[in-house]
Parts: C-alpha cells; structure tokens; sequence
C-alpha cells in the first residue's frame, strides 16, 4: 500500500506546485539559483563522462569491426548515432539523477528536518511552488541543454580517441558523421532528455520535501530518490523506445 | 487575540490533543508549558495551521483561522512571526538575506527601504555587525535573536516561539525572555511561549496554560502559579528542591506560614524525639 500512497502524495505535490507565485522576482531569482546550480555545477562532469564515452566507443566499435569490408567511416557512424540515441541522453541523465536528484534531496530534505520549510509556510509562502517548481523548471530547460552538450563532446571524444589511436583519419571520422544521418535521432534524444529531467528533478523534490527525522533519514532518502530515479529512466527509456523508434 | 476552542487532535489514532481550549490576550506573553510529550508543540502547530486540528477552532480576532482557505489563510498567516526551537534560518542565506526574506516577499519596498528595516529590527535584538555572517558562523543565542528579528520583521500581530531557550545557557535564556517580553509590549503583540523553563515562566508568564498528556490541566497567571494546588501542575514545576524551597519562602512571605507537604523530617531522617535536651550531655 506504500507505493500508492507515495504516488498519490506524488501527484498531489506536483498540483500543489501550481499557484500563483506570492512575488515574481523572487521566484525568477530562486530559478535563475537553480538553473546555475543543476546547470553549471553538472557541466564538469557532465564533459568528462561524455569525452570519455565517445573515445571508448570508437575504439571498441574499431575493436570489433575486424572486416575489411566495412568502411571506416562506419565507425564514425556507429559513435554518433550510439552517444545521440542512448549514451547521452540515457547514462547522463544517470549520472545527473546523482549529482543534481541527490542534491536537491538533502537540501529539501535538510531543510525540513531543520524547520525552514515550517518556517516559510507560516510566512504565507507556498513552499511547494516557491522550493520544487523551480527545480523543475531548471532542470527542464539545463538538462536538454546537457544532453546537447554531452552530444557533441561525446563525437568529439570519438574523434579525439580515433585519431590518437591511428583507427581513422579526422576526414574519415568527419565523412562518417555525415553519412545517413538521421535528425529524428536528436529529436528523440531531446524528448528522452526532457522526460529524465522531470523524473531527475521532481523524484528527488518528493522524497526530499517529505522526509521526517533527522540526518540519517535525510542520507536514506538522497538514497533512494537516486535509486527511484535511476530504475525510472531505465523504464522510460525503455518505453520511449518501443513507442517512438 | 486568539481563541483556542476545543482543540483535538491525533496521529494515526492516537490522541495528542484532548479537548483544550484557551484564550491569550493581546500585549501578554501567553505560555504553554508541560513535560515533554505533552502536546505543547502539536498545539502550537494546530494554532499556526501548520497542522490540521480533527475537531475544534482556532480564532484570530475572532476570525475563524481553522475554516478558512488559500488567500484568506494566507493573509491570516502573513500577520503571524514565529520562532522555532532551532531557529530555521536559511543556511544558504546571510543574516541580512535571511531577515529580508519576508521583506522581499510580501511587500514592494526600495532595496534601502528593506536594508534600513533589517537594520533597525536587528539593532532591537541587539545585534549589530552580523549581516554578513551566516548562520553557521553565529552562537545558539545570536542565531534566535536573529530568528526573532526575522520573526518581527513584517510587524506581526502574533508572535509564536517555540522553546525559545533550547539549548542556551541562563544568562542568555533571560536575555531572549526579556527581548520577548519588551517586544510584546512594544508592538501589542499576542505572544504565544511553548517552554518547559520555569525561569522563563516566572519572568515572562502573563497567562500560562499547563498541559498534561494532551489536555489543559491549569491555566492563570505566574502569581497563582505559586499557590496553585493542582498536584501535577506542582511536581511538574517544584521537580526540584531548590524550586520548593523557593516556593516555600515565597509562600512564607506572602502568608507567613509554610504549608509544607513533604515533612523535611521524614526525608532527612530527624524526629524530634532526637532533638537534644538542654543540659542533657
């Protein structure tokens, strides 16, 4: 019976969100916080993980393509079309369900074992609007943003990796990326992007703003909203898939 | 003034709040006191809206707080400054952001306009010198005073605090009661007081409401406290002997006699029987 209270409380939090702010200005600077904080506090990682994941895939796509039927310039093809399709918006996203989804967990969460919460909703301020809708708002315009990002880093780490390794030629790799590109690809990548970031941002929001108790529960609940939110992608990655490729 | 009328309320069943009703006055500091777990909190919480009540009213200037929604509530709560147990200051926030918050909020004043008012509000806590600090880098003592700043920030009709001397040491404790008491007086504040800290009942206690596992078992005033000769209400507040002999002398003052119930014979082991006779050695 917990889980259909947990989504029942869910969906009551995501209405809640929906009032009329007591003061514009505030709520546009709680978001432009957000945005810098989801946005530019992820981008490092966000760079690592994306070069790094192009230049291992073309080298293990070079591993395997053993034919000497098979142009090089397929491998530049399999590299964009893998980091476009999955790699980055899927394991980013992740990875972003870590740093940003636990992050806004123990904030939330510290901040209504600390009362702040309490403290704001005697002011007469709608917490959930002024505290979780601009972390969902954030999160939907910084992580497509991400995504788009991890994208081109990620064909970049390709051809970095390819050319370092003397698997292909710049021109090669560049040849591949042009041939039979499909732009419904990133289309896909970006709904897919745009569906995580609300799973990424309002999951963590919900475990974070109802917890009770102290520090450990505070460190239970970061916990399973990353666990939630990650087994969340899969799925919906796996749905996206099945309905729109 | 606020009207507290037949307030229940429980928690998966059981029962927190009994039927307790009350009413605190205007320019008075109104306690509720009681042991841990005696529903002092949860009754705040009720009268604040921060929890529903099962049963019951709380009126505001005899407007019904408990019925009403959204917008009205909303302006209701916009008169109410509350100061809690561990301050709730927002960690990311100076301690000028943090009293500027409801400024910033609710009203539409100039930048200087909101800067002078923090100023003033925090020079009348008697802090000065903070407002670049955070609230990490502030005392227990400085971090209340400047939640009760915040607190008065939007001139509030109502203050509520919550323990206000958790964890504070006398000294300090007396300092945030009179800062409490001056500032009911000043602004005709109706101050409501959660403590189970007999000095701040003594020092500041217009009206004190005594709970008792969920219901009201005493009200009236410090001076009635003295002579009260409700038994629970006794061993709650005279727990410890220093206290009863403070009781004592008092109630020899006032009445020149002690009735004393705990037969300090008896306790020290003494009978008068034992008393030494003249010239008997």
């Amino acid at each position: 019976m917990t889980i259909f209270n947990d989504i029942g409380r869910y969906l009551l939090m995501l209405k809640g969100m929906f009032t009329k702010p007591e003061n514009h200005k505030m709520y546009w600077k709680e978001f432009i916080h957000q945005c810098t904080e989801i946005g530019f506090g992820s981008l490092g990682i966000v760079a690592i993980i994306s070069v790094f994941i192009g230049a291992v895939s073309t080298i293990q796509t070079a591993y395997q393509l053993v034919s000497p039927l098979i142009p090089l310039s397929t491998i530049a093809q399999i590299v964009r079309d893998t980091v476009i399709l999955e790699f980055a918006p899927t394991l980013v996203c992740i990875v972003l369900a870590g740093v940003a989804g636990s992050r806004i967990a123990s904030e939330l969460g510290n901040m209504r074992v600390s009362e702040q919460i309490d403290a704001l909703e005697i002011m007469g301020v709608n917490t959930k609007t002024y505290l979780i809708l601009p972390k969902v708002a954030a999160a939907l315009l910084m992580i497509p943003l991400l995504v788009v990002i991890a994208m081109a880093l990620g064909i970049w780490g390709g051809r970095l990796a390819g050319t370092m390794a003397g698997i292909l030629s710049p021109n090669i790799y560049d040849k591949g990326l042009l041939e039979q590109f499909v732009p419904y690809n990133v289309f896909f990548a970006l709904v897919k992007a745009y569906v995580f970031s609300f799973i990424i941002s309002s999951i963590p929001a919900y475990y974070g703003y109802y917890v009770k108790g102290g520090a450990l529960e505070i460190g239970r609940a970061s916990t399973k909203a990353v666990v939630v939110s990650c087994i969340l992608i899969l799925f919906a990655d796996y749905v996206l898939s099945a309905l729109l490729l | 003034m606020i009207e507290v009328k037949n307030i229940k309320k429980s928690f998966d069943g059981r029962v927190v709040i009994e039927e307790v009703s009350a009413v605190m006055k205007a320019g008075q500091c109104n306690l509720i006191i009681g042991a841990s777990g005696s529903g002092k909190t949860v009754l705040q919480k009720c009268m604040v809206g921060l929890f529903e009540p099962d049963f019951g009213e709380i009126l505001y200037n005899g407007q019904n707080f408990t019925a009403m929604k959204g917008e009205a509530k909303t302006e209701i709560r916009k008169e109410i400054g509350m100061l809690f147990q561990g301050s709730a200051l927002f960690d990311s926030l100076t301690v000028e952001e943090n009293i500027m918050f409801p400024l910033s909020m609710f009203t539409r004043d100039t930048h200087k306009k909101k800067l002078d008012r923090v100023n003033e509000v925090l020079d009348r806590v008697n802090l000065t010198g903070v407002n670049r600090k955070y609230p990490a880098e502030l005392s227990g003592g400085m971090k209340k005073r400047v939640a009760l700043a915040r607190a008065i920030v939007l001139n509030p009709k109502y203050l509520f605090c919550d323990e206000p001397n958790s964890g504070l040491d006398p000294q300090t404790s007396m300092v945030i009661d009179r800062l409490i008491k001056e500032i009911t007086l000043e602004f005709n504040m109706t101050t409501v007081v959660n403590t189970h800290d007999m000095n701040s009942v003594m020092e500041i206690g217009d009206y004190i409401l005594y709970m008792y596992q969920g219901r009201k078992e005493w009200e009236g005033s410090k001076k009635d406290i003295i002579f009260s000769k409700n038994e629970r209400l006794n061993s709650f507040i005279f727990a410890s002997e220093f206290l009863q002999d403070a009781k004592d002398m008092r109630m020899l003052e006032e009445t020149g006699r002690i009735p004393n119930h705990r037969n300090m014979d008896e306790m020290t082991g003494y009978r008068e029987t034992d008393r030494k006779q003249p010239g008997s050695e």
